[in-house]
């Protein structure tokens, strides 16, 4: 997972580039938290252009990071799911709660 | 006598989290057989992952055990059985319900069963209690069109 933070703007992008189950959200979720805690941003956004693979792991990934995001002050997004991301997230209706964008991302 | 099955694989593994990509990994191969598409695959894959991880989590409840995981080819359908001897589960019908889970402080969504059965042609759970639980699983793949003939005749005519 790569971690950007837009200073003038508050916002905090995570591009999570490894495949996404029970396995691996452990240390996304871990790393994300405490960068959340520590830049206080105005908006989160989870961009998943890069990841190949989620299984529902994902989805109490962002339901969690949702609501520790939500209780510091900010607001969490969610960008560029593949068709496969965007066919789990639907599955379990976040997507009515959280805002899906298109972002940019510059490599 | 040839047997009822065209091909069959057994895989085993200790339930530790990091195995869940492995296993789904080396399912979507053995499947590849069949010459899915790339969204049978995946579709696949996901149903392997959630089924791999209810054993290791809540089966096992990450104590150490071992995850057994067969998979049949029977003309163009795949057949997967994912078991444990674990804990078992007490009420299936309540556990297969959308957003049920017994592990909401893990941030587990309880859409793990719905996901099988919605990315797979079906899915049975067995279940007792103090001895373990399998899910059998199966997914027929569409044969592909054979267009690349046709496609290739006007491509000539030109």
């Amino acid at each position: 997972m790569e971690t950007k933070f837009y200073k003038k703007d508050k916002v905090l992008v995570f591009k999570i580039t490894e495949e996404i189950d029970d396995n691996s959200v452990q240390k996304i979720r871990r790393r994300a938290d405490y960068e959340i805690e520590r830049y206080m941003p105005k908006r989160v956004i989870f961009d998943f252009d890069s990841v190949s693979f989620m299984d529902s792991a994902g989805i109490g990934l962002i339901i969690g990071r949702y609501k520790f995001t939500n209780m510091l002050g900010g607001k969490l997004e969610v960008a560029n799911l593949t068709p496969a991301v965007k066919r789990i997230f639907e599955m379990s209706g976040i997507l009515r709660l959280i805002p899906v964008t298109r972002i940019r991302t510059n490599n | 006598m040839k047997s009822e099955f065209e091909n069959e694989m057994k895989l085993e593994f200790i339930s530790k989290s990091s195995n869940e990509a492995f296993a789904r990994i080396t399912v979507a191969a053995f499947a590849s057989q069949l010459d899915p598409t790339i969204e049978e695959l995946a579709d696949i894959k996901t149903a392997v992952s959630e089924a791999v991880t209810n054993c290791i989590i809540h089966g096992y409840d990450n104590r150490q055990g071992i995850v057994k995981v067969v998979a049949k080819l029977k003309e163009n359908e795949i057949i997967i059985e994912i078991s444990d001897k674990g804990k078992g589960i007490e009420n299936i019908e309540i556990a297969k319900e959308p957003l049920y889970t017994t592990k909401p402080n893990l941030e587990r969504s309880g859409m793990g069963f719905t996901i099988m059965e919605s990315f797979m042609d079906s899915m049975e759970v067995e279940s007792i209690v103090g001895l373990g639980t399998k899910i059998t699983m199966t997914k027929k793949i569409k044969p592909k069109e054979e267009e690349t003939e046709e496609e290739f005749e006007m491509i000539t005519k030109e």
